[in-house]
């Protein structure tokens, strides 16, 4: 593992953003066990260029995403490969808690009366830290929740793992271009719990080793390739 | 499920045939109904829905998603946007199965999928981007464009996290009808692919009829 350059926990419930350089590596640690990320990439230099989970999914025939797999924009690039995962699925299809949702499941608990323990939802942390840099509901789009899994049965009814992540599971996302990440650790949308949950983030900065020619991600699938040599272009010609 | 519509084409207050390739964006009121006439078979309508009000609030597959805790539409599905709220409901439906996974294609996406000179091919965000340029009223621009649904297409999941395009489940004259529960900008590709065996290779035409009052 490469040199531990930054590490900050995030706490249950609550949100953040950055922009990571290419050829950073970002880990995510599931702190205490049954955490969920919610997570949406753009360019900071277009952010008209964003994350699309349909092209994501339907370039690597999956439903999940796991080692191996690439981010996709909407333009054909690649934010980050899944270059190590000891979780084996996350979920880019299901979205976000909302202020509704949460009230209808869990009741409200506001600021006033709760300070910090308030329940935040996905949709309005992410309205927030997209608002950092002029993003608004028209640039919001399909997150990833990482450490989440929902499974589909035939007639396509969804059914959410609740033991799916581990205290100290973890996934590396190494980064293929320059990108803005915002984040939340609200809970998945179809996570059942009675209570709340609220469970920590840890998440590290790293130097990524160098792509090599056995690379697990770029060999994963002839799409892959192409998609990774789409950036080669970008970062040739800017 | 599989439900046909009791409207007779005959009474249709609006009727358009769109060939493969081009768009088609028209209002739909509230309490109007909306038919999609897949023409010749397996073809797919690549849609999106605004809100006609508030154009900025439209069409989210993963709220749809989630509210219903099920990635397939059929009769029954309520289409939400990204305020929660419901935009139409599905009342009739011939094919059984629509997806709202697989997004739309584009040139870039092409040269991923499919190969690196694919990239002049035309594609269904093409067709979207020149009909909000076509319609710079409206003041959608490519911000605008989220993830639609794919009426016709039928992109099977599996259990351990698989996904594939299988061979439609539609057929010539097949179609599927909703009623909205807003008033509407709906914006449709009737995708141009040429790449893709579902279609076998040959985009076709669709058909679109609209009943209700005012339209």
């Amino acid at each position: 593992m490469s040199e531990l350059l930054y590490e900050d926990v995030l706490p249950g419930g609550t949100h953040w953003s950055f922009v990571v350089r290419r050829g950073l590596l970002l880990r995510l640690v599931d702190v205490d066990g049954g955490a969920n990320v919610g997570m949406l990439f753009y360019n900071p230099a277009n952010l008209l260029e964003r994350y699309n989970a349909p092209d994501t999914l339907k370039c690597q025939h999956t439903f999940k995403l796991t080692r191996g797999n690439c981010l996709y924009s909407d333009m054909g690039r690649v934010f980050c490969s899944i270059v190590d995962d000891s979780v084996g699925w996350h979920d880019t299809v299901c979205g976000n808690t909302t202020r509704a949702v949460v009230a209808e499941r869990w009741g409200t608990r506001t600021y006033q009366a709760c300070r910090n323990d308030w329940q935040l939802n996905g949709h309005d942390s992410f309205l927030v830290e997209g608002g950092k840099y002029g993003l608004g509901r028209r640039d919001l789009a399909a997150n990833v929740n990482w450490f989440s899994k929902v499974v589909v049965a035939d007639d396509g009814a969804m059914t959410f793992d609740v033991g799916n992540s581990k205290a100290g599971d973890h996934v590396d996302l190494r980064f293929e271009m320059d990108t803005l990440v915002l984040l939340h650790t609200c809970p998945h949308p179809l996570n059942p719990a009675a209570d709340y949950p609220r469970a920590a983030v840890r998440y590290q900065f790293r130097s990524a080793p160098p792509m090599t020619e056995d690379d697990a991600c770029l060999n994963a699938c002839p799409e892959n390739r192409r998609g990774l040599e789409n950036n080669r272009l970008y970062h040739l010609i800017g | 499920m599989l439900k046909e519509s009791t409207l007779a084409a005959a009474a249709a207050i609006y009727r358009a045939v769109v060939p493969a390739g081009d768009y088609w964006l028209h209002e739909v009121k509230a309490g109007q109904t909306f038919r999609i006439v897949d023409v010749d078979g397996n073809q797919a309508a690549d849609t999106l829905f605004y809100n006609a009000a508030d154009p900025f609030e439209r069409y989210s597959a993963s709220d749809t998603i989630r509210a219903q805790a099920n990635v397939y539409l059929g009769v029954g599905s309520k289409l939400l946007s990204t305020d929660g709220n419901v935009m139409a409901t599905i009342t009739a439906d011939t094919v059984g199965r629509h997806d709202t996974l697989g997004g739309a294609c584009a040139t870039e996406s092409n040269t991923v999928r499919y190969a690196l000179e694919k990239k002049t091919m035309h594609a269904c965000r093409d067709s979207y981007l020149l009909a909000l340029a076509e319609h710079d009223r409206f003041g959608l621009t490519k911000r605008d464009i989220g993830h639609n649904i794919n009426f016709f297409m039928n992109v099977p999941i599996t259990e351990d996290g698989g996904l594939t395009f299988a061979d439609g489940v539609s057929g010539p004259g097949k179609y599927v009808e909703m009623v909205a529960a807003m008033d509407l900008l709906v914006l449709i590709s009737n995708c141009p692919q040429l790449n893709n065996p579902c279609n076998a290779y040959n985009p076709t035409p669709i058909e679109l009829l609209i009943w209700g009052e005012g339209a």
